[in-house]
């Protein structure tokens, strides 16, 4: 276990954006976390990372866990400057070799002297990745790291993630707003809405010809549509009566289609 | 040699950069330079209240400013307008500062000195707690480089590296107090912000990283005080203002400078 959230409820204010969360991720397992804007995704990661105080339960973080953190936004004020070479030093300085081996790793390689201002979006996300890897971390966090990505954009970004995941072994925990499209490599899929809705397996679908069709084959597979449109009732399902205090595991069997009600909270 | 004022008050003035040309350019990177006003102006209560209980002017000005700057440190972090709240407070400091002044007669007359700074008028003494003070920041910025420019690129990057981003932000407020309450003999309340932004700003024009950047604003700094005391000496001007003066003309070279490159 590297982090686990135990009945984890977080306020702003008055209002109630996480309620009763139950978390748990192991080493080396990719996990998705999915939901509508305003649903607690980005809140439910602050939280993990211990940026959020708990209202109640509680987070434990494995002792010592090295967490690779790349956040949703980077504002780097004008007033800064600061190359990208500069930013992989931070908070720990590293050799030139180690820094360039970082860029060349996430596709990037000689872009240590150029000011961080003047990247590009994915140019950005990767230095942001680079970075998160030289701090040999065993969890790697990404808040919606494909925001603002064109589409094969996205396909390479996720590609990347899943060969990193592969080499080093770090578990991967992932933000998408986007609920269609979620890496085929995730283990898990958690679908958020305040409270876990459900989670599950993502289905492979390579096979899904809208998909192919948008990324092509080129993508290697790298994507799958997880379906995932809320409205159905889940009293005909296999035994998991929908209960928000027992969040049920997602149907990871053949093509069925995951359905709710227009909207995700069933306790409302 | 110290026995010449213009001596001491070069080195009073260069040593004082030591500190406000890394903690300016944290100031220009946060954003936090009405902050720094509130803290400069704040200290002139600090120096009422110093003569009011006959203590060091150091000292007064020193816990008012850190007073200050822990109020609205911790304010900021409850979402309230911070630059109403800056306003109020500053405003209202100075005020009252000018207020409990004017009890004290021979305050009355020192108090130009105050809110302008007196650099010709530094002593042995005023030389040590400058220095010692402005190498103390100096110092604290530097063994905590790496975590305080971690917090100042993102508070959430720094967390999660394990860095404790409220913490660094608490080591910038007490410098800052620290600052004003040994500037505040050099330029005066009211310009210190100026010491701490120009010489920064300066410096951004031609800096390619953060370290250039901080080093530069020192390097300005010191310039503009060795400029500003010339320039007093020459025009008999105010040597304050001057100093504050050579740093504006050294910010408008460097946007040609940079224009250029």
């Amino acid at each position: 276990m590297l982090i686990r959230a135990e009945n984890l409820s977080v306020r702003h204010g008055e209002a109630v954006v996480l309620a009763g969360v139950d978390f748990t991720l192991a080493p080396g397992e990719i996990v998705t976390v999915v939901g509508p804007n305003g649903s607690g995704k980005s809140t439910l990661i602050r939280a993990l990372i211990g940026l959020e105080p708990a209202a109640t339960g509680t987070v434990t973080r494995a002792p010592g866990l090295r967490i690779g953190y790349v956040p949703q936004k980077l504002h780097i004020d004008a007033g800064l400057p600061m190359s990208v070479r500069r930013f992989l030093s931070l908070p720990k300085r590293v050799s030139d070799a180690q820094a360039e081996a970082a860029l060349a790793r996430v596709g990037v390689p000689g872009l240590g002297p150029r000011p961080l201002a003047r990247l590009s979006g994915g140019q950005f996300q990767r230095v942001l990745l680079a970075r998160a890897l030289l701090g040999a971390p065993q969890v790697l966090i990404l808040d919606e790291p494909t925001q603002g990505l064109d589409q094969p954009g996205t396909a390479a970004f996720y590609r990347l993630i899943d060969e990193v995941r592969a080499e080093t072994g770090a578990a991967v925990l992932m933000v998408s707003h986007d609920l269609h499209v979620v890496m085929a490599a995730s283990d898990r899929v958690v679908c958020l809405n305040g409270h876990v809705c459900c989670e599950g397996t993502p289905k492979v679908v390579s096979a899904a010809p809208e998909y192919r069709a948008l990324f092509g084959l080129g993508t290697g597979g790298a994507f799958a549509l997880y379906r995932h449109v809320h409205d159905h009732d889940h009293e005909g399902d296999e035994g998991h009566g929908h209960d928000p205090a027992a969040p049920h595991r997602a149907h990871p069997h053949g093509t069925h289609a995951h359905v709710h009600g227009p909207e995700c909270r069933h306790d409302a | 040699m110290l026995d010449d004022f213009l001596i001491r008050a070069a080195l009073a003035g260069v040593g004082l950069t030591l500190a406000t040309g890394p903690l300016g350019s944290f100031v220009i990177w946060r954003r936090m330079a009405y902050f720094g006003d509130a803290t400069a102006h704040a200290a002139i209560l600090g120096v009422a209240l110093a003569y009011g209980f006959g203590v060091s002017v150091y000292l007064g000005t020193l816990t008012v400013a850190l007073a200050m700057a822990l109020t609205v440190a911790s304010l900021s972090g409850r979402g309230h307008a911070m630059d109403t709240v800056l306003g109020v407070l500053a405003h209202s400091a100075l005020a009252f500062g000018l207020v409990a002044a004017s009890f004290f007669s021979g305050l009355r007359v020192d108090l130009s000195a105050f809110l302008f700074g007196d650099i010709l008028a530094v002593s042995r003494a005023d030389l040590a707690v400058i220095w010692g003070g402005a190498g103390l920041v100096a110092a604290v910025l530097i063994w905590r480089w790496q975590g305080l420019l971690t917090a100042t690129v993102n508070e959430e990057l720094a967390q999660a590296s394990g860095l404790n981003p409220r913490a660094e932000r608490l080591v910038l407020t007490v410098s800052l107090a620290l600052t004003v309450a040994v500037a505040i003999k050099i330029v005066g309340a009211l310009l210190i912000a100026a010491l701490l932004i120009v010489p920064a700003a300066a410096a951004r024009q031609l800096a390619r990283g953060p370290e250039t950047m901080a080093l530069g604003a020192t390097a300005i700094g010191a310039l503009a005080v060795l400029g500003g005391l010339q320039a007093s000496l020459t025009w008999d001007t105010p040597a304050g203002p001057s100093i504050v003066a050579v740093a504006a003309a050294i910010f408008a070279l460097s946007l040609v400078l940079r224009r250029r490159a």
